[in-house]
């Protein structure tokens, strides 16, 4: 129930994003999820994509360096208290969660919240026991 | 050669050295007369510490030909040092200089373990620069098979190295790093090239590059050394044994000196090496204060080499920067850097003076190996970073993680430091 993110390492130079996006963008990647970290040096792009090891290979082509992990991906109901639950899910079972980020669902009314801790597996076992829906890497790509 | 043996030759060299400067060279004169004193006062070895230094600013003044002793007709060869601090230096050879060039040259490639049946690629510039000449004529002396393919063109030279068998390379240490990185893009497998040695040098660099090199290309790594105003390349020579540079004191005499205080220091001392030309003819060198920081250390090597050793070069007396008053060498930083898992040996070192007081920036490039998508543990890295520096260095710096590939590479002298001071 993991799905692999990739992260991207930034230099806060003028450009940068754009041509970390625009690789994946050549390589004919599409963008599922995103998020960014700054700070006042650096940044870190993290995306969901359905061909991650393809868009590894080609970020490292252009020449940024890039990791792979896991994450998980949850959906919650779009509504007040939505992730509220799923969050004390993860506290009450004692699992920190490093950095989250949500994105919409189109269709079906909920949002999707990509989680990540070091504790993934412990996660995703929790948040079943409890009734919250965990997505599969292919339900994500999907979407 | 036995030290009594050793020493009565370099004394007769060196008086002879002493009376062709002064009968030839104007500048020399001046400065025996200026210091009321004449070449027959050089009557031991220990009396050289009377005579003058001679500075890169004094030669500098005899651009283009006064400091050659011998008339132009008998000089075949001309170099210059690169002239990227003012006019670039002048050194001439006689047919007798490229005879002592050869024979000191042949000697580091033969260290190197260089034979006829060797095939030398000399990636070193030839030109106006001396490393290409030099290193070619060392290896026409022993009679390998040189190629001259000189600097740059990277993909080539690997290319060359394939298809040659190059055995032996020579280069600056920071360009054989880069011909390794080209490789791996390249996916050429260094197994498939068959260096087995190469003649390093042109530039400082340290224990933790060479074993990076050894490894990569494995193979045995080498210190070479020397510099335009004495003769090029060939003044020094490390043996396998990679526990110090033989400088072939039969040509060249070594001093190691205080650079405050100008004293000479005794042995295993870290100072300014200042070497004097026992054997040069169109260009004869006293005292030549050189600006590296080094030791001198006289022991018979395990090689059955007698000659004195010098450490690796420390510094130079001009790049050491002197940051919120404490003495600092750049590759002091470099080490602790390379002390550091996972961190790759490619620095950049930015001296500022925001306000009052020297900052110090280390520009590093990030590495896979090291690289998280936790903010926190980056955060983390730069400090230990940071700490190891001020631990091993006594200053403290801001570390700036960079993207990799993004600092130069250089085929020539790697640029690691900027002094952005208005001093």
């Amino acid at each position: 129930m993991k799905v692999k993110q990739i992260s991207i390492f930034l230099e806060n130079k003028k450009g940068r994003l754009y041509e970390a996006i625009d690789t994946l963008a050549k390589a004919k990647i599409n963008i599922r999820a995103l998020s960014i970290a700054d700070t006042s040096e650096f940044g870190i792009l993290r995306l969901i994509v359905p061909e991650p090891d393809k868009a590894k290979e080609a970020l490292e082509k252009s020449g940024f360096t890039v990791r792979e992990n896991n994450v998980i991906a949850i959906g919650v109901s779009d509504q007040p208290g939505g992730l509220s639950e799923a969050l004390k899910i993860l506290n009450d079972a004692q699992i920190n969660v490093e950095y989250l980020y949500a994105f919409v669902e189109k269709t079906a009314r909920k949002a999707v919240v990509v989680i990540r801790t070091e504790k993934a597996d412990a996660a995703v076992k929790a948040l079943k026991d409890s009734g919250v829906t965990v997505l599969s890497a292919k339900e994500i790509y999907n979407l | 050669m036995p030290v009594r043996e050793r020493e009565r030759l370099q004394l007769e060299r060196l008086r002879r050295a002493v009376k062709t400067a002064y009968d030839n060279v104007p500048f020399f004169r001046k400065k025996f007369t200026e210091a009321k004193l004449g070449p027959e006062d050089i009557r031991t070895l220990k009396d050289i510490t009377r005579i003058p230094f001679t500075t890169k600013a004094d030669l500098r003044e005899g651009y283009p030909f006064g400091m050659f002793a011998v008339p132009r007709r008998e000089i075949v060869e001309v170099h210059t040092s690169s002239g990227t601090t003012g006019k670039p230096v002048v050194t001439g050879y006689t047919r007798g200089d490229i005879d002592l060039w050869s024979e000191v040259m042949a000697r580091c490639l033969t260290m190197a373990g260089a034979t006829e049946e060797d095939t030398i690629q000399n990636c070193y510039g030839y030109g106006m620069f001396t490393g290409g000449m030099g290193v070619h004529y060392g290896a026409q002396r022993i009679g390998a098979t040189v190629v001259p393919i000189s600097a740059g063109n990277t993909k080539r030279q690997l290319e060359i190295m394939l298809d040659f068998g190059t055995t032996v390379i020579t280069c600056t240490p920071s360009y054989a790093l880069y011909l390794a990185e080209v490789a791996e893009e390249e996916g050429i497998s260094t197994k498939k090239i068959k260096l087995k040695a190469g003649c390093f040098g042109a530039e400082m660099w340290s224990e933790r590059i060479r074993e990076q090199i050894e490894k990569r290309f494995n193979i045995l790594a080498l210190n070479i050394y020397g510099l335009t105003e004495i003769i090029g390349p060939g003044v020094a020579h490390e043996c396998p044994e990679k526990t110090g540079i033989h400088i072939f004191e039969d040509h060249f005499y070594a001093e190691v000196i205080s650079p405050e205080t100008l004293e000479p220091l005794p042995e295993g001392e870290q100072g300014e090496l200042v070497l004097t030309t026992l054997t040069r003819e169109a260009t004869p060198m006293l005292r030549f204060r050189t600006r590296d920081v080094t030791a001198l250390r006289r022991e018979v090597c395990k090689c059955g080499r007698t000659l004195v050793k010098m450490e690796r070069i420390k510094g130079r007396t001009d790049d050491m920067l002197k940051i919120r008053g404490v003495m600092v060498f750049p590759y002091k930083i470099e080490k602790a850097l390379l002390e550091i898992k996972g961190i790759e040996p490619h620095y950049q070192i930015i001296v500022t003076r925001p306000q009052q007081l020297d900052e110090i920036e280390v520009q590093v490039e990030m590495s896979r190996e090291v690289f998280s998508d936790e903010v926190r543990r980056i955060e983390e890295l730069k400090k230990n970073i940071e700490k190891h520096i001020e631990r091993s260095v006594g200053i403290r710096v801001r570390v700036t993680l960079v993207e990799p590939k993004t600092l130069p590479r250089s085929e020539g002298k790697a640029k690691r430091v900027i002094d952005k001071r208005e001093l």
